[in-house]
């Protein structure tokens, strides 16, 4: 009992020591994204996502020197045809109970299913679905990313603030467009914006580089705009990257283009420098001789949570962290500002949302004036009272 | 012609709005710049009985004039301050991104970390002139000066070090590896321990001057980024932003007694961000900057009970009294002002307007 006393005491003061090193192995389980951008500087590089989960792995590792513990990333690239199974079976018999999930919302629940009986935890660092936190939420699965309708919110709240009320909305014609347009209808409900009339976006197939691009393009925008109703901004819902990035400057009326071009939300950009933010670009850029985009630094944070959690702990064990993670002493930096914490009832990061023009951050949402009983950051998103999320 | 913006622009009024005009808009149009003279606020109501109240303190009791310093952080400018006239004298350019300041004992120089210059600059208090630089590695942002004088401790956010400096001889003579982001630095009333936090680490590292090792690492909340020692080195505090707690740590028996948490009406907890702390030399009162909570929390620092919340400028940093302690100054980085309280009466009595995002402060000791 003494001893007991003695080691509970130890906690309280000073950071737990363990006597032999505590070794957290970590999977960074990642799909190939598409490299077909509008823009060339967002086609993803070959260590996207990697990267920041070994930039966090190096940040733990330095406080790891005082509490006896390593931290390592072991990286499982899918390519085309790759079997997600074969893959996550790898990790998992290297140790790895943690899985950083770069992956679609198909492959991660499958993920989820396949790691449940190991008692591995996974962080979702890119798929954005609604769903993953709601009618499809697992217990073994903690989101980092935000989701599609934390996003919108973000953007909505700015615009409100605007007054830019009156909206064009155009969307992609794939399904994953059509759930972002959601978004953007739902919240442009919550929050008290008017979609005037919305247009489909045809994508007719072909790729996005050729020579001369933009002489067709600055043609083809006006017409897609003309005739609109009166409208305040245009909103675009192109996940798909077909005509997002093509709209502002071209349209039709002169107005700003937000959603998928222009003002577009997002949890980070290489441009975002407040709240120390610049401390970590900088570290990234100088190891990775690239920038950190949302992918990379989602599986940072990732990467940074699970340390929190081991190094408050003293422990390797995913249930012990998962615990610490989901309990009520757990919030995280993440250079924004303020602390992030998990909602408990679907495991989403409350955090956050930059607008991003692509060279700057022009503001930062939740904004002023938009209340909550609970936190302000649960502006952004569907709510616990709206929640359809039972998890097991 | 140059436009001033001394407060940032807002369509919707801020929230912690609520003393008349303190705080309204105001376009200063200048030439050059004007920030020696203190610019009205538009309005008034308010100030006017301030002044009438500071000026009849004066009267009552003669109150010395000192010399503060303020840094700007975006107006890379020192701002120095005449605390018994409550106003700017004078402004000095300085190296680009200026935050941590200390002076040193006699008060002929300022020590000016300018982070993104990569240095520390020597600024001349007499002449107010930049005399030179001192070698840090890069991007330094606070330091802590030993106790003779001789050393000055800065933590180096890039590299994870906090480098030791010979201000005599002018070099680098070591660097302790720390943690990740190092941040806050302090060093004990006898000049033995020194202490620095590390931001990403989430440790306060207790590091003995004579060997330059570290003696030990106590974990604290998310983003620990200030410690102060009490004057008689009984205690130390470490502020952590994030977590929005103060952590009070037992130097001798290298322990953590108990944290300070926060509550303020109607604030959200994400805002209270504790920053800047100072102790009255009898030890026996507390301050603690907030930041974007806007407020100064007033502590017993026998009891750790909050005793009260001042409301000063916006996201204030750091703090410093004058060595009568009659007044205390915050720097208040989003209001580019610096918000003057009584002590003896627990008032913000004045808002003094300095340059670009006020970050550091500190007064002349005589």
């Amino acid at each position: 009992m003494k001893s007991l006393v003695a080691a509970f005491c130890l906690v309280l003061s000073a950071a737990p020591v363990a006597a032999e090193t505590v070794n957290v192995k970590v999977g960074v389980l990642r799909e190939a994204h598409a490299r077909e951008t509008l823009s060339i500087l967002d086609i993803p590089a070959a260590d996207d996502t990697l990267a920041g989960a070994l930039t966090g792995a190096a940040d733990n590792n330095t406080t790891g020197k005082f509490t006896n513990q390593t931290f390592e990333a072991i990286d499982a690239k899918l390519e085309d045809g790759d079997d997600l199974v074969a893959a996550l079976d790898a990790l998992l018999d290297k140790g790895a109970l943690f899985i950083i999930a770069d992956l679609s919302p198909e492959r991660l629940l499958a993920a989820s299913e396949r790691a449940k009986p190991k008692g591995a935890v996974l962080f979702n660092v890119s798929a954005t679905d609604d769903r993953l936190r709601e009618a499809d939420c697992r217990a073994n699965v903690i989101h980092v990313a935000p989701t599609r309708s934390m996003l919108a919110d973000a953007l909505t709240q700015y615009l409100i603030w605007k007054q830019w009320r009156r909206w064009l909305l155009i969307k992609g014609s794939h399904p994953k467009d059509e759930l972002l347009a959601q978004a953007f209808r739902n919240s442009a409900k919550k929050f008290g914006a008017k979609i005037v009339e919305e247009r489909v976006y045809e994508d007719t197939g072909g790729g996005r580089r050729s020579d001369s691009g933009s002489v067709q393009t600055q043609r083809q925008i006006p017409v897609l705009t003309q005739n609109a109703p009166a409208y305040d901004a245009l909103i675009a819902a192109d996940e798909s990257e077909v005509f997002g990035g093509y709209l502002p400057y071209r349209t039709w009326d002169p107005r700003p283009v937000a959603g998928s071009g222009g003002l577009t939300p997002t949890s980070w950009d290489p441009s975002h420098e407040q709240w120390g933010a610049l401390q970590l670009q900088n570290r990234f850029t100088q190891t990775f001789r690239r920038l950190m985009n949302a992918r990379d630094n989602a599986a940072w944070l990732a990467m940074r949570m699970i340390g929190e959690a081991a190094t408050r702990t003293g422990s390797n064990d995913p249930e012990k962290l998962g615990l610490y993670l989901l309990g009520k002493d757990f919030s995280i930096a993440a250079f924004k500002g303020v602390r992030l914490t998990l909602r408990p009832w679907n495991q989403q990061l409350r955090q956050p949302i930059l607008l991003s023009d692509g060279r700057m951050i022009v503001s930062v949402s939740p904004q002023e004036g938009f209340l909550h009983q609970t936190s302000e950051l649960d502006t952004l998103g569907v709510d616990q009272p709206e929640t359809k999320c039972t998890l097991k | 012609m140059h436009i001033e913006v001394t407060n940032a622009p807002s369509p919707t009024l801020p929230r912690w709005r609520g003393r008349g005009s303190r705080f309204g808009l105001s376009f200063v149009f200048a030439k050059g710049r004007s920030l020696a003279s203190p610019l009205p606020r538009s309005g008034g109501g308010t100030g006017r009985g301030l002044w009438v109240a500071a000026l009849l303190a004066t009267l009552i009791a003669p109150a010395h004039a000192y010399k503060a310093y303020v840094s700007n952080e975006k107006g890379n400018s020192i701002t120095v301050l005449d605390t018994e006239k409550m106003e700017a004298t004078s402004t000095v350019k300085v190296g680009r991104r200026p935050r941590g300041i200390a002076l040193n004992k006699d008060g002929s120089e300022l020590y000016i970390c300018a982070g993104d210059d990569d240095a520390i600059q020597v600024l001349d208090t007499k002449t107010l002139k930049v005399t030179g630089k001192l070698p840090s590695g890069p991007d330094p942002e606070l330091l802590a000066l030993s106790p003779d004088g001789d050393v000055i401790y800065v933590s180096n956010e890039n590299d994870n070090l906090v480098t030791l400096i010979d201000v005599k001889k002018k070099e680098m003579i070591g660097d302790i590896p720390v943690g990740v982001e190092p941040e806050g630095m302090a060093i004990s009333p006898d000049g033995k321990l020194l202490v620095n936090t590390s931001e990403t680490t989430n440790m306060a590292h207790l590091i003995d001057t004579q060997s330059k090792e570290i003696v030990a690492n106590i974990l604290v909340d998310g983003r620990p980024r200030f410690a102060e020692f009490k004057k008689d080195g009984s205690e130390l505090w470490v502020s952590s932003e994030v977590g929005g707690t103060v952590a009070i740590i037992d130097p001798a028996k290298r322990e953590l007694k108990q944290k300070i948490s926060f509550d303020i009406p109607a604030m959200s907890k994400e805002a209270i961000q504790p920053i800047g702390i100072s102790f009255t030399r009898d030890g026996k009162r507390a301050f603690v900057a907030l930041g974007p909570a806007n407020r100064i929390a007033v502590i017993d620092a026998e009891t750790k009970k909050v005793e009260k919340y001042l409301l000063v400028g916006q996201r204030v940093w750091h703090l410093a009294f004058t060595p009568d302690e009659k007044y205390l100054l915050t720097a208040n980085g989003v209001s580019n002002d610096v918000s003057v309280i009584d002590v003896a009466s627990l008032k913000v009595v004045k808002s003094i307007p300095v340059g670009a995002f006020p970050w550091g402060v500190v007064v002349a000791p005589q």
